[in-house]
């Protein structure tokens, strides 16, 4: 059953990604905390590995629409090196319930910024707005 | 060299917190190099999977890394990305973009107690 309940998390993490631009990792993490028994260190690693795929799956659709500036990312990406090493050393060096705190604050964040830009937004189509960020 | 700044940020972002990173990439190539939304959301999509592997390879190196569990959210994650995009235009985008944030205030919640 928990098996289902993180898949089906899963499904919604892919989903809202195409839809409001924002999920992914955001839901992959709390549905391997909450569902799979897992820190949320352990949560936040093997998330970043979902998210690989669901990034490479974006990146190509993406693509296909003309929307990526190949050389951008590759350089965007090239130096991403230096920051999730950084990242990921305090992650693991914090405190698991420490790092439980931060992440909810960025839940909280995130869902005041999706509320910010409903109510900015107004009556502006939807597909004026851009899909597929994990 | 603001790209590597962004770069830089976005990868930190995205280690310490185990997410792709988009929150932060999306809005600082919009505001600060202009990138169109479109344009920016693609072009850190293909930064993310870069980010992403880095991610995993240091934290595999910690041993934090289950890649049973990665695919047990993963590939329903790229059905649901597919069905995301063929949905888009027929669902209503605030409402889903309000549940969402509806979502995210209860998981804060059950982290928090």
């Amino acid at each position: 059953m928990e098996y289902v309940a993180a898949g089906a998390l899963g499904f919604l993490g892919g989903m809202l990604g195409g839809l409001v631009g924002v999920g992914g990792g955001v839901l992959f993490v709390p549905a391997l905390v909450i569902f799979l028994d897992q820190t949320q260190v352990k949560a936040e690693a093997t998330s970043l590995m979902a998210i690989v795929f669901v990034a490479a799956l974006g990146a190509y659709r993406q693509y296909g629409y003309g929307n990526v500036r190949v050389r951008d990312g590759l350089v965007m990406g090239g130096m991403g090196v230096v920051g999730v090493v950084g990242g990921v050393a305090i992650a693991n060096a914090v405190s698991g319930r420490t790092l439980e705190l931060m992440f909810a604050a960025l839940c909280l964040v995130i869902a005041a910024q999706l509320v910010r830009r409903v109510l900015k937004a107004g009556r502006a189509p939807a597909r004026d707005r851009a899909p597929g960020r994990p | 060299m603001k790209l590597l700044v962004i770069g830089t940020l976005g990868g930190f972002f995205s280690g310490l917190f185990g997410v792709g990173g988009g929150t932060v990439l999306v809005p600082m190539l919009i505001f600060w190099l202009a990138f169109g939304e479109r344009e920016a959301t693609g072009t850190s999509l293909a930064a993310i999977v870069l980010i992403g592997a880095y991610g995993t390879i240091d934290q595999a190196i910690y041993g934090n890394v289950n890649p049973g569990y990665a695919a047990l959210v993963g590939i329903p994650a790229l059905a649901g990305v597919v069905t995301g995009a063929a949905v888009q235009q027929r669902i209503p985008e605030r409402a889903v973009s309000l549940l969402f944030a509806a979502l995210l205030v209860a998981t804060a919640a059950e982290l928090i107690f």
